[in-house]
């Protein structure tokens, strides 16, 4: 008889089977449980020219900071506390991102639903209308087959090559559990990823038996078939919010933001705290 | 009534924007922002009981809950993907913001310029295009001028009564800009071309100013009321719902 799979690994190990030029996308919602030290493991990476998919936050930010992002499907970039998120702002404003897809929020969900369906779209009316249909001329409407004949917009389904999301507890076989107030859209990143890529990293690693006393069974939306690498990483969602392990650090965040909106500031801010390992980030942080 | 010269711009600012969910009953009423947030909350402490109103996190709240306090009673669920189940579903109404917005109610809150390479990159799209087309949309702009009340916007993040129209007979039945709130009047759509119309200046603005502050032509009525100010019973509920009185430091006059 064989054990089973036990998928726990480095954030290193996991950007380590990433390729340059994959399509990425990101779990968590503006900054709040956001994947943050997959991110900061992919920013000490040589992988570039990346497909970023995304409900877009300070990983957004940084990708962009780093010139990582070839192109990027989001619904929003922002800090939520922080209405705008410096560095992507000057990156629109200064056209240093090569490909830009803005979607509608709800359209985004579709996508990747339909994606995780393995669909080629799915039918909706947010967008129709609107300068999202302008700015995207890929975009294609579909008629309703039925009576009432109806024009829809069908949006496309987004196939990843590679998902990264953070939870609060996994198993390490792949099991997640997040015991906030919202999974976001989680789920489905990790539904429309292809096998081999789709990461989660969380606060902590317990005995599958454990799961069922963190928190009810409805927060056990992630099974192992849909995860292929387990990172344990504590305070790994940092400076996100990350329910109810820790809130926001938004003194943090407006550091980080501050320090965004000056080269000369943000050379320092990467020399403190991204210049070195997830360690030495979390000591960093540690020793404001 | 309460006395017209002890009334406080904030409070006829946030009573406009409860009175937008009238006659909504059981839905959503939702508001981005201080003004439009106490908006809903005003309107479901007083003459909109059986609206659901939410913590801006992923709870439906009951009771009144003031700004700030972390005291909520918990009456439902809303998490991001049943906001938008529940959006689409069209069960809900939401009062926005915009940072340009023309005569048929298109509003910009994305970027200034060309999108491709924006002067100034806003919020982006968020959920504008999907809320228009599903929903009621209300607007709250703090500030009116010519600046935001333009003959054309740059994107058109949520749409207007013209590009409605041009959609399906769904989306033209489903589609309703209910009012627009400014710091000067009470603005509507609600005439035949569904072009934007004065409702009702404030007791400190006058028809000329909201004219004037207006870069498309306004459709001014013969007969314009003063908007309405609260009475006790509503300034008591917004008191209890804003101990603090931070509206006040959201409306410039």
């Amino acid at each position: 008889m064989t054990s089973p799979r036990d998928k726990t690994m480095t954030a290193d190990a996991a950007v380590a089977t990433l390729e340059s030029g994959m399509t990425l996308g990101i779990g968590g919602w503006g900054s709040r449980r956001k994947p943050m030290s997959l991110v900061r493991a992919l920013l000490r990476s040589d992988i570039t020219d990346l497909t970023v998919v995304t409900y877009g936050g300070p990983d957004v930010g940084l990708l962009c900071a780093a010139g990582k992002i070839a192109k990027l499907l989001y619904g929003f970039v922002t800090l939520d506390s922080i209405p705008l998120e410096p560095h992507f702002r000057a990156a629109r404003q200064g056209g240093t991102i090569p490909e830009v897809v803005e979607y509608d929020e709800g359209m985004l969900q579709w996508g990747l639903f339909a994606g995780s369906l393995r669909l080629p779209f799915l039918p909706t009316r947010a967008g129709l209308g609107s300068g999202v249909m302008e700015v995207n001329p890929d975009l294609k409407t579909i008629r309703s087959p039925y009576d009432d004949d109806e024009e829809l917009l069908a949006v496309p389904g987004i196939r990843l090559d590679a998902a990264f999301v953070h939870m609060n507890r996994a198993d390490s076989r792949g099991n997640a559990q997040y015991l906030g107030p919202d999974i976001y859209f989680d789920d489905l990143y990790l539904g429309a990823c292809d096998p081999g890529h789709r990461f989660v990293s969380c606060e902590k690693v317990i005995p599958t038996a454990e799961l069922g006393s963190e928190g009810s069974f409805h927060t056990l939306k992630i099974n192992r078939s849909m995860v292929d690498g387990v990172i344990e990483s504590p305070n790994g969602a940092h400076f996100t919010s990350c329910e109810p392990d820790y809130d926001r650090d938004e003194g943090f965040q407006t550091a980080y933001a501050t320090a965004a909106r000056d080269p000369e500031a943000w050379a320092g801010f990467v020399e403190k705290y991204l210049s070195g390992s997830e360690a030495d980030y979390q000591e960093a942080v540690n020793g404001r | 009534m309460v006395d017209s010269s002890e009334v406080h711009p904030a409070d006829v600012a946030v009573l406009a924007c409860a009175e937008a969910f009238r006659g909504d009953g059981e839905i959503f009423a939702s508001g981005m922002g201080t003004i439009p947030l106490l908006g809903s909350r005003l309107a479901r402490a007083t003459f909109e009981p059986d609206l659901l109103v939410s913590d801006g996190i992923a709870f439906f709240v009951d009771g009144e809950l003031p700004l700030g306090s972390q005291n909520r009673q918990i009456e439902g669920w809303i998490p991001f993907r049943s906001v938008f189940d529940t959006l689409w579903g069209g069960r809900r109404h939401v009062i926005m913001g915009a940072s340009q917005i023309d005569g048929s109610g298109n509003t910009n809150i994305a970027n200034i310029g060309d999108w491709h390479r924006p002067k100034v990159q806003l919020l982006g799209m968020r959920g504008g295009p999907g809320n228009t087309i599903n929903h009621a949309v209300s607007y709250w702009i703090p500030k009116q001028s010519q600046r935001v009340f333009v003959e054309a916007v740059d994107m058109v993040s949520g749409i207007g009564y013209d590009r409605a129209a041009s959609l399906s007979p769904w989306v033209r039945q489903n589609h309703r800009i209910p009012r627009v709130v400014t710091n000067l009047a009470v603005l509507d759509f609600d005439n035949d071309d569904n072009r934007m119309q004065i409702q009702s200046v404030h007791p400190w603005s006058s028809v000329a100013e909201v004219v004037d502050a207006t870069g498309f032509e306004l459709v001014v009525p013969d007969e314009v009321p003063i908007s309405r100010s609260p009475d006790t019973a509503e300034l008591d509920a917004l008191n209890r719902l804003d101990p603090k009185g931070v509206r006040h430091r959201e409306v410039s006059v």
